[in-house]
């Protein structure tokens, strides 16, 4: 077959320009799920655990006694650990409790250097997991800044006290971290449900949304209020901000 | 001859290892019965022709495994045009052929062959109930 | 092909430390098969310290396979006739090195059955993808290099022209593999102590120290054992080669500490702090720091003043004290330290636990069996043209 190079030419430029639109429209109709955490909002639930209950409920998240064995989708820690060298000594928060999870960045380390993409950027921004494909090297794990990734040491069955049977566990050898609850985004029916924690959560702290719609609630809680996220100078991207 | 008594006892240990499994077989009263399935009690049609089914379940299994997890989306649309939900536990078990133990074991217990899918995927619910 | 019938003809001594290596690889294999059933749970590791001795000992091993370059460049690059006997003794160290290297990774993955998925799936923006793909092809090249070179003396033949371009891509290669396994590390945005430009030249620099070193060991100790003559030129070379990669070595440390400790930046200065002082009253590591410290200043004594480098002894302890000094601060601290503090400030300890020790022990012993195997090989060939009236044969010069 023969063809003149005008109309190679025209042909490549054509195909160009279209992968470039289809990029485009991609971005500008897509989706990027993100959360919001209201701080002080949180602060005012004393003791409340219940987004990390439901979490690990849902998708039968072990409770190991041994802290240094301990499998965490999502957990408390406090404003001045999760921010060490942002929040300077006069911030009155400093002490507040901070619910911290993967972030499910922009631009993840994670899935960088895992060397199967058993971990991997979806279209709709969530950091995904193949727990078929883990092979459990824990790169992951060195590579995640924020401390967000579990590895299961031993086989977790023995402590899931009550198994959600709607959802599997995972085997022994490979690493886990909250999924934004994929199984619930697209629910039956087709209607999305909002993650675990955030439909848990009564002081109504979490906030869930898609960031890609310019007038989602997330969108417009961001535009309103100061917020703060993790580590920002890494480049990252995190899509998880506390409102401060 | 003096090595006689060495080489009876040597050849006696030799036969006795080489026959092993017929003498254990029979021993443990090991048939040549076939595994025997459970069929499904609601659901007639499998997802697939029961020929693919019985050679190849291996791979519609990994074929649904990598749309769900990697392409998302979990809709399946069997040749008789039925739609399906891809999910083991959901559909496979308690759609269809009820627990594992049932179905899935008889073959593979057989077989001996252990997939280790049920590391990670739990049983149907009313086992799960019943075991708690 | 493999002469392997050379290495079942032995001394009673030999055969004695064979089957001491194969105990202590019998006890570790035991602890490995009770690491697969029960998990790495087995381990000292943690959530926070995820990375531990196996890691450590990976790392360590890849920058004595790598080492192998400093005896290959010289001989085969540059001609230097003193290299000529044991040339082929640094082959075969990169060769069980490797070996060990590919080893320890093994025992570190939690689902080790899926391990081909690295292959299966191949992720070039992942460093681990191509670490296992330039370790594979390390070992193939050091085999492929060292059976024909030795098969070629064995016969008193020169060996084919084809090996030339396949010896000349093995020293680029050996810096490759040091380098991608720096760079597991060093692009990780989360772990300030591994993220600095410096990484892998720092490993290049305590990888050919290491080496020589422990190559200069084990020529004095097969010297000892056997009729092999290493020769003192070339030992006093590779003991030079010790030095300046040792000097460079410690320079670059010390640059370390110069940035962490002038910029004060927390980020750089707490896991070095945790090293050598200890954090939040957490303090395990720091004797063996400064045992690795003490040990590099004293070998550097002992290296750079040439009368005693030129004495045997003297030296062979400088070897120790940089090989021991430099396994403490690649094979412990450095892989260890940098998940302290974690991400969130926390500080957790990690001691090695005893099966995680006694794999890791197994482990050495597979790599001193497959070197000592090899090395019967080697000197048994050698031990032959004594008897021979050729002399035997060399590679071509290449220039």
């Amino acid at each position: 077959m023969t063809i003149s190079r005008k109309a190679f030419l025209r042909m490549s430029g054509l195909s160009c320009l279209a992968a470039a639109a289809q990029r485009a429209i991609g971005a500008i109709t897509g989706t990027r799920w993100a959360m919001a955490i209201d701080v002080a909002k949180c602060l005012k639930q004393e003791n409340c655990t219940k987004c990390i209950v439901a979490c690990h409920q849902a998708h039968n998240v072990p409770s190991i006694p041994d802290r240094s064995h301990e499998v965490r989708w999502i957990w408390k820690d406090s404003l001045d650990h999760a921010f060490q060298e942002q929040l300077d000594e006069y911030y009155s928060l400093r002490a507040a409790p901070a619910m911290v999870l993967c972030n499910h960045c922009e631009n993840p380390p994670c899935v960088r250097v895992c060397p199967t993409q058993a971990t991997w950027k979806r279209e709709d921004g969530i950091v995904a997991m193949d727990w078929h494909r883990c092979i459990g090297c824990r790169y992951c794990m060195a590579a995640c800044p924020y401390g967000s990734r579990s590895f299961n040491w031993m086989d977790p069955r023995p402590y899931i006290h009550n198994p959600n049977p709607e959802f599997p566990t995972r085997t022994k050898g490979v690493v886990e971290k909250c999924t934004f609850c994929t199984e619930r985004l697209v629910g039956p029916g087709g209607h999305p449900r909002p993650p675990a924690c955030v439909e848990a959560c009564s002081g109504k702290a979490l906030v869930f949304g898609n960031l890609a719609d310019p007038h989602s609630p997330i969108r417009e809680l961001l535009a309103a209020r100061r917020h703060i996220r993790r580590k920002p100078e890494l480049g990252t991207g995190p899509n998880v901000f506390y409102i401060v | 001859m003096r090595d006689r008594a060495l080489i009876y006892s040597g050849l006696a240990v030799f036969l006795g290892l080489v026959t092993f499994p017929a003498w254990h077989n029979l021993s443990t009263h090991v048939t040549a019965k076939g595994p025997d399935l459970r069929l499904p009690a609601r659901e007639k049609q499998c997802v697939a022709p029961l020929e693919y089914m019985r050679s190849s379940h291996m791979s519609l299994l990994i074929d649904w495994r990598e749309r769900v997890v990697r392409a998302g989306g979990r809709d399946f649309t069997a040749l008789d045009g039925k739609h399906y939900n891809m999910s083991l536990t959901p559909t496979c078990l308690e759609q269809c052929h009820g627990a594992k133990a049932d179905f899935c074991d008889r073959c593979h217990n057989y077989a001996a062959v252990s997939p280790p899918c049920w590391n990670c995927h739990l049983d149907s619910k009313p086992v799960l109930r019943s075991a708690r | 092909m493999f002469m392997f019938e050379k290495a079942v003809a032995g001394s009673r001594r030999y055969w004695l430390w064979i089957c001491g290596l194969a105990i202590v690889m019998g006890i570790g294999f035991a602890c490995y098969l009770r690491q697969l059933s029960l998990g790495l749970v087995i381990t000292g590791l943690s959530r926070d310290v995820t990375w531990g001795l196996y890691i450590a000992q990976f790392t360590f091993l890849v920058g004595v396979a790598a080492s192998a370059v400093m005896v290959v460049l010289p001989y085969y690059l540059h001609n230097f006739k003193a290299f000529a006997r044991i040339a082929i003794l640094g082959e075969f160290l990169a060769i069980a090195a490797v070996i060990m290297c590919m080893l320890f990774i093994l025992v570190d993955m939690g689902q080790p059955a899926r391990v081909f998925n690295v292959l299966l799936y191949p992720t070039p923006h992942s460093m681990m993808f191509w670490d296992m793909i330039s370790l594979g092809g390390y070992l193939a090249l050091n085999a492929v290099i060292a059976l024909v070179t030795l098969r070629a003396e064995c016969e008193g033949v020169a060996p084919p022209r084809w090996i030339k371009p396949v010896i000349i891509l093995s020293i680029p290669w050996a810096v490759s593999i040091h380098t991608v396994t720096a760079f597991l590390y060093s692009g990780l945005p989360g772990r300030s102590l591994w993220l600095t430009a410096i990484l892998a030249p720092r490993f290049l620099a305590s990888a050919f120290a290491s080496g020589p070193a422990l190559l200069i060991l084990l020529c004095l100790l097969i010297a000892r054992l056997t009729r092999f003559a290493p020769g003192r030129e070339a030992i006093q070379k590779l003991a030079v080669i010790v030095t300046y990669a040792m000097v460079i070595n410690v320079f670059l440390v010390l640059m370390e500490f110069f940035t962490a400790f002038y910029s004060q930046i927390p980020e750089h200065t707490e896991s070095l702090r945790y090293m050598f002082l200890g954090l939040d009253g957490h303090a395990g590591l720091a004797p063996w720091m400064w045992t690795s410290m003490i040990l590099a200043a004293a070998s550097l004594v002992l290296l750079l003043v040439p009368r005693y480098r030129h004495n045997e002894c003297l030296l062979a302890l400088a070897c120790a004290m940089v090989f021991l000094s430099l396994w403490i601060d690649k094979g412990i601290g450095l892989i260890v330290a940098a998940f302290v503090p974690s991400p969130l400030g926390a500080v957790t300890e990690y001691t090695p636990s005893l099966p995680e020790a006694l794999i890791s022990l197994a482990i050495w012993a597979v790599g001193s069996l497959i070197l000592t195997v090899l090395y019967k090989i080697a000197l048994s060939i050698r031990e032959e043209p004594l008897l021979s009236p050729a002399p035997p044969a060399r590679v071509e010069v290449l220039t």
